[in-house]
């Protein structure tokens, strides 16, 4: 009689679990996974409806979190065999992922390495380990000058400067003092902790004939001559010609915001901030050249990849999904929706966009922008934040200071390459 | 429910104390003593968050005393003790001394002295951060420049900045110090004083004499509270430094920050896990070497 029973609830079990095998095949769920910024969510919300539109068989399931829970939340869920099937991460983070077994890589036929490299920017590189891509861009972000196009107006300049000795001049005839000497507003904003160590990193360094690591991003090299000129240039730009003063009112962007700044370097994804700020009147330039004509840019995204979690189905909805956030469109309503840049040339280069008087000089920067891969970004950042202090506060000399924040950044590559 | 039945009526007080303190003893169990036990274990581990824990054995600690930032913070964390617990004290206890013998518009004043505690500590933190600016915005290089005078650097020197992230600090929680001084000025018998009085006894005898030692108690409760305090001070120092946290230099940087620091920009939890215990085992000392010394005489 028992036996009888149990047999009856083994079927009944069964029964169920078939019925809902068979429902989710009529129509797959798959969950999304990104952290909460307003804008962002909004371009994703509408990029599922788009996608759900064009797949009736799929559905995803979008969750997000603030960011600072974000990386607990996946690294906790995944391996539990729950949350999420497609996950954004910070490029920054492939390597722990990888690693951690969180992600999977992406199906070579239908992500070919081949095309990717053709039709991706080179940027995305960053994003292949051994013969195949584990996560992909919708967009891109880089670096431009930001100027106050009333404080060209009143100095006298037409045009943005295009090269480094045109920008030192143009900021010498922006920045304003007091009678006692005190600065009122800078020439250029300056500010190692905001994005100048990506600026000196891989413009500057590049452009005086350098290369700012080697092996990978597994060995800093810049404590040679072309390192020092790039950090003697931007050191000059306070000790010698006193066009700027670091963390002037605080922060560079809000220096720029107030009016106190002439020029200022940053990402795409300021434009957002400073649309609205009144009375300003502001323009973008591409970043200044070097001496010898040397164009370049820094790039980071953020990316997509499928976890290890997702499987059978769920696994083809989410390669149909990435290959729909892959696509123009998706890069397009990105762009409209967040401002941040497209991660291809086909959606990015179009007429209207290469043309545009504010994403136009950022996305002419991704054609020769590259993406520093980090082992702990705030930790490498930190090193070149105290190396500018040692000198500024403590007055320890330009090379003696290079020096020592190579061997500390050194320090940490090694212990995170080598564990 | 015979068991129970069987039980002598002291027995069954003692099973309901149980039974009422299952709850707490849960609580502290799961949220507090759980996670200190495991950050012990986290401590002699390498961890990223992400994938499995391993162990490391003694790697964690050995790493974090060969590390000059480490004894840097160190000595921060104890120049905010050894400045900002005797200048509090010394502070309230002189504002809680005269206020008591105040009566004009007494409640006002105290409730003024009392604001800055309810105040938010970052939003306290970000005034004093613009207040301590150059010129042309902050407030107090402004005022020296219209004066003719040169500006100081408060945050972005290495020197000045520690004593400059204190201040407010201090600040905010001279109000709390001076109410707990007050009700302890207020508990001691007037019949000390009228009997002083009578002998005709100088005020500064008065006060040596009778009102600090009877305030022992308070003090003791006081020093050690805001001890525990400066030794985990971080939201004025992470608000005011944000760009360059504990910066400049480390000169800013207490051991909370290192932890916050190492954890979730380093994602370095074993590494992190280890500064907690030595944090722990601080807090501990120093309560414990102060209970001692206040306690009995």
């Amino acid at each position: 009689m028992k036996l009888h029973r149990l047999r009856t609830y083994i079927l009944g079990a069964a029964t169920a679990a078939l019925t809902a095998a068979a429902t989710s095949a009529s129509a797959v769920e798959i969950e999304y996974w990104q952290y909460f910024f307003d804008a962002r969510v909004k371009a994703m919300d509408q990029l599922i409806e788009n996608f759900e539109a064009a797949n009736p068989d799929i559905t995803v399931k979008m969750t997000h979190f603030p960011y600072d829970s974000y990386r607990t939340k996946v690294a906790a869920a995944i391996p539990a065999g729950q949350g999420p099937d497609v996950v954004q991460l910070f490029y920054g983070w492939l390597n722990d992922y990888v690693e951690a077994e969180l992600i999977q890589p992406l199906p070579a036929d239908t992500f070919p390495p081949e095309k990717i490299e053709e039709e991706f920017f080179p940027m995305v590189k960053a994003m292949r380990m051994g013969d195949s891509y584990w996560a992909l861009p919708t967009a891109v972000r880089s670096l431009a000058l930001f100027y106050n196009e009333r404080m060209f107006d009143e100095a006298g300049i037409e045009n943005p400067p295009t090269n480094l000795d045109e920008f030192v001049e143009a900021a010498k005839k922006l920045t304003k003092k007091d009678g006692a000497g005190n600065l009122t507003a800078v020439g250029i904003t300056t500010g190692m902790t905001a994005q100048d160590h990506h600026w000196i990193r891989e413009v500057l360094i590049r452009q005086f004939g350098g290369e700012p690591y080697l092996d990978d991003y597994k060995k800093v090299n810049y404590e040679n001559e072309a390192g020092l000129k790039a950090f003697g240039f931007y050191n000059d730009l306070q000790a010698k010609h006193g066009v700027t003063k670091a963390a002037f009112m605080d922060e560079p962007q809000a220096a720029f915001k107030a009016g106190r700044a002439g020029m200022h370097i940053d990402g795409s994804f300021r434009i957002g901030a400073l649309e609205n700020v009144r009375g300003l009147k502001w323009g973008v330039a591409e970043l200044p050249a070097g001496p010898d004509g040397t164009k370049s840019n820094y790039s980071s995204y953020w990316v997509n990849a499928i976890t290890s979690k997702a499987e059978g189905e769920k696994f083809d909805a989410a390669v149909k999904f990435m290959e729909y956030l892959t696509s123009d469109e998706a890069m397009q309503i990105w762009l409209e929706t967040v401002g941040e840049l497209p991660a291809k040339p086909s959606a990015a280069m179009t007429d209207e966009n290469v043309n545009h008087p504010v994403y136009g000089p950022f996305i002419k920067g991704l054609e020769y922008a590259k993406t520093t891969v980090f082992a702990n970004e705030s930790a490498q950042r930190q090193t070149m934040v105290d190396m500018m202090q040692r000198i500024e506060l403590q007055g320890q000399a330009l090379e003696e200071s290079v020096s020592q924040a190579a061997g500390e950044e050194q320090k940490i590559l090694d212990e995170y390459y080598n564990k | 429910m015979r068991f129970y039945k069987n039980l002598s009526i002291p027995q069954k007080q003692i099973v309901w104390a149980w039974a009422f303190l299952a709850l707490p003893v849960l609580f502290y169990v799961v949220i507090r003593f759980y996670p200190t036990a495991n950050a012990f274990v986290l401590s002699f581990q390498e961890w990223n968050l992400l994938g499995d824990r391993k162990f490391v054995g003694l790697e964690n600690y050995a790493k974090l005393f060969s590390d000059p930032v480490f004894w840097k913070v160190f000595k921060n964390t104890f120049m905010y003790l050894i400045l900002g617990t005797p200048i509090s004290l010394v502070l309230s206890f002189i504002i809680a001394y005269h206020l008591d013998k105040v009566r004009f518009m007494h409640g006002t004043i105290r409730a003024l002295y009392f604001l800055p505690f309810m105040t938010s500590a970052v939003a306290m933190a970000w005034v004093w951060r613009w207040f301590y600016q150059p010129v042309p915005i902050g407030v107090f290089n402004n005022f020296l420049a219209s004066l003719g005078f040169a500006q100081i650097e408060f945050l972005s020197s290495t020197t000045n900045a520690l004593p400059s992230v204190l201040a407010p600090a201090v600040w905010a929680g001279l109000g709390f110090q001076v109410i707990i001084f007050m009700a302890g000025l207020r508990a001691i018998p007037q019949s000390y004083y009228e009997a002083a009085r009578i002998d005709g006894v100088s005020t500064w005898t008065v006060l040596t004499e009778i009102t600090i030692p009877l305030l022992k108690p308070t003090i003791v409760f006081l020093v050690v509270f805001s001890s525990i305090g400066f030794l985990r001070i971080f939201d004025q120092v992470f608000n005011m430094t944000t760009n360059n946290p504990g910066g400049p230099l480390n000169s800013t940087k207490p051991l909370v920050l290192l932890i916050y620091d190492t954890a979730f920009n380093g994602f370095n939890m074993g590494y992190a896990a280890a500064q907690t215990v030595v944090l722990f085992t601080i807090l501990l000392v120093v309560s414990l070497i102060q209970l001692r010394l206040l306690k009995d005489s």
